[in-house]
């Protein structure tokens, strides 16, 4: 039986290792950020060409 | 079709599945059949989510989704950016930390094998049956159109998908899952470049977004609070994220695509691309239907799709009704194109005025046009009562087959079997990962220290899951409503499951036996209510998931209480993994893990060593020995970390002495 996957370190102590963001925290921050930027494209979009 | 379409279509076909075949020919790890290569990177775990969740049915529905209704199903998608953050934070952690194959193997070790079963169980029952609809939706699609056979395209796309998924396992899934979605991405952009290039001279991408607004294609959100209103981005946002949530959280089939990878950071990334991109992809996706739209406009559409049910009819002895449907639709597309043209020349000229009344005129004529296509289908069934009328999913084959250059077609028809190609793969490696460790290696604990024949074992539990799919969707040729009976069937179960995994995640005081029970009883309930209440399916997935959770809450305040008395608590140390039992359960104010707290595999340690063979005694009491210096090395120095994260080597019994894991060998 191969053994098992190594453990992961604390999943809120593990950097996220992308430029700019020190935590997995300001990752969720920035994605819900994103999305609710697309909402109001969606948004503008939908005014402009209707 | 022609040779230089089939040449692109059976070349990237067979050319991803031989590629994915050839490069992992040599697996032997269960390991790496089971979870994929550890160096698999956060693009490609990416990428593998989304070719999971995107079927055949995704590239051929929604664009004529978009035709049909605009833009506004993209609302459906809005849960999902949040669904994913929360199953990165939470979720995955939990699924990685103790290393398991399943999501259902993480409930047995935080609840019990019986709780672990009902969930793989529940996960076998409806995936299974929904991956024959996998192979047999696009086909249907596909033979219509192309006039091939339907049983030899479920049969070619089943045993492609057979072949190279039981060989590689996982690392085949996940990388033909990349080129899959490379071939699908090109044919994708190639269908937007067609299109716009086909659209009348002076209109443009402009013209013809302006003209999809005016007809109301366009309205990507809607903010109304009118419950009867089927796409808002309040029904987005709530139902949205309760679906996301179960499917990415609790469904195997993306479970296991991204518990792959050397790292949590790269699951997560995975995870987190797929959140950025999902909406993006939707919104261009419904926006090629919405185009279509005005395409179809402009050049005049038939009066119906699916030409080949159409005309099956159309030569019948209805004829007559036929022909003058078509004749007065002729004229009011005829008198469409003629407002579009009006609308847009008085738009050009900036006279107010005019635009107003030409604007009228043009949704008046768009009115008139598609009463004239409702109406054909009432000619269609007044033919054939069992005639199909739903010909949106036909919109985009139609186009890509009337309208798209030699070379395009096969592409984009490649696109189609591609999709089908990877969701059906993920399910059918999920539907063996878990027959094979859920319910094989339960039934049979001291085979899996034999990992070769581990390997034997996932390969035809994933063939025989192909074999089944294959037959079945060539079984439900004959059944009416299948893909609707198969939402249903999901809806029923989803909830309840996604609501064991809520309780395992957020009520850690909560044991086996009260989730199990609840769970049950649950699902009674949804089913109880589905046969005497007459509510939206869709619904069924709260239901289920509140019920389980409340009724859980209250079952362990129940069996807490019977335990608070010596003789009970007795009684509960009688069942594996009852966390009521006061030696088991976290001490109140506690903040350790439920893993700390868990006694779930004791019993399971216990029938292990009661029935080892002499010779594979031997053996594994060899490599105990080792692991067990390694471990009590570990679990010394970090006694919390290493007992949630390390699952009990087989072969090995467990002694707890106030929830604190030493392992010995027997």
């Amino acid at each position: 039986m191969s053994p098992a996957l190594p453990p992961d370190p604390p999943s809120d102590v593990e950097p996220p290792g992308l430029p700019g963001f020190r935590s997995w925290r300001a990752v969720y921050v920035f994605v819900l950020g994103w999305f609710v930027l697309v909402v109001v494209f969606l948004a503008l979009f939908m005014r402009i060409f209707s | 079709m022609n040779v230089v379409d089939w040449v692109v279509l059976v070349g990237t076909m067979v050319g991803i599945a031989t590629y994915g075949a050839w490069r992992t020919r040599h697996i032997r790890s269960l390991n790496t059949y089971l979870r994929g290569h550890r160096s698999t990177g956060w693009g490609t775990i990416g990428l593998s989510v989304m070719a999971t969740q995107a079927s055949a049915i995704t590239y051929l529905s929604i664009p004529g989704q978009g035709f049909e209704s605009g833009i506004g199903f993209v609302q459906n998608y809005f849960g999902l950016p949040l669904a994913l953050v929360i199953v990165c934070a939470v979720f995955l952690p939990m699924y990685r930390r103790p290393g398991v194959y399943t999501a259902y193997e993480f409930l047995g070790r935080r609840f019990d094998q019986k709780t672990r079963l009902l969930g793989a169980g529940l996960f076998l029952l409806q995936r299974g049956l929904a991956t024959g609809v996998t192979i047999y939706a696009p086909a249907i699609i596909l033979s219509a159109v192309l006039g091939w056979r339907l049983d030899l395209i479920v049969v070619f796309t089943g045993l492609l998908v057979i072949l190279y998924t039981v060989m590689g396992g996982s690392e085949a899934v996940s990388l033909t899952h990349k080129w899959q979605m490379a071939v699908i991405f090109c044919g994708m952009m190639t269908a937007v470049i067609v299109l716009l290039a086909r659209l009348p001279d002076g209109l443009g991408f402009g013209g013809a977004a302006h003209v999809a607004g005016a007809l109301g294609k366009l309205n990507g959100v809607d903010v109304s609070l009118d419950p009867k209103r089927r796409y808002t981005l309040w029904t987005g946002l709530f139902g949205g994220l309760f679906l996301s949530l179960s499917y990415f959280g609790t469904d195997q089939s993306q479970v296991q695509r991204y518990i792959a990878g050397d790292s949590l950071r790269e699951s997560r990334l995975g995870l987190m691309f797929n959140a950025m991109v999902k909406i993006p992809m939707q919104f261009v996706i419904l926006l090629i239907g919405a185009l279509l739209f005005v395409f179809y406009q402009v050049i005049g559409p038939p009066v119906f799709f699916n030409q080949a049910e159409w005309q099956r009819h159309a030569r019948g002895p209805d004829a007559g009704a036929f022909v003058e449907v078509e004749a007065r639709h002729a004229v009011a597309t005829k008198d469409t194109r003629e407002a579009i043209s009006a609308w847009l020349e008085a738009r050009a000229t900036g006279d107010a005025a005019a635009e107003a009344t030409t604007r009228a005129a043009m949704v008046d004529a768009h009115r008139k046009s598609t009463a004239l296509r409702a109406e054909a289908k009432k000619v269609l069934v007044a033919a054939d009562p069992r005639a199909k009328t739903k010909d949106s999913d036909y919109v985009f084959i139609t186009f890509i087959l009337t309208q798209l250059p030699h070379g395009a077609i096969g592409l984009l028809v490649a696109v189609m079997f591609a999709a089908a190609l990877s969701s059906k793969a993920a399910e059918l490696n999920a539907l063996g990962t878990t027959t094979t460790i859920d319910f094989w290696r339960h039934l049979r604990p001291l085979a899996a220290a034999d990992e070769a024949r581990n390997v034997r074992v996932a390969k035809r539990f994933t063939a025989l899951w192909g074999v089944f799919a294959v037959a079945f969707a060539l079984f439900a040729g004959f059944a009416e409503n299948l893909i609707e009976a198969i939402n249903i069937l999901g809806s029923i179960f989803y909830g309840v499951v996604l609501g064991i995994f809520l309780v395992a995640f957020f009520l850690r005081r909560v044991g086996g036996n009260a989730v199990f029970f609840a769970a049950v009883g649950a699902q009674a309930l949804v089913i109880v209510m589905y046969f005497s209440l007459d509510i939206g399916y869709l619904w069924y997935n709260l239901i289920g998931c509140a019920a389980c959770i409340v009724l859980s809450a209250l079952l362990q305040r129940l069996l807490g209480s019977m335990a608070a008395s010596p003789s009970a608590s007795s009684r509960a140390d009688s069942f594996p993994g009852a966390s009521s039992s006061p030696r088991c359960a976290p001490r109140a104010g506690s903040r350790r893990s439920w893993a700390d707290a868990s006694c779930s595999s004791a019993t399971t340690a216990i029938t292990i060593r009661a029935r080892p063979a002499r010779s594979s005694v031997i053996a594994r009491r060899a490599s105990a020995r080792a692991s067990t210096s390694r471990s009590a090395r570990r679990f010394n120095g970090n006694s919390r970390r290493s007992t949630s994260s390390r699952s009990p080597p087989t072969g090995m019994s467990e002694r707890r002495d106030n929830c604190r894991i030493t392992w010995n060998a027997p």
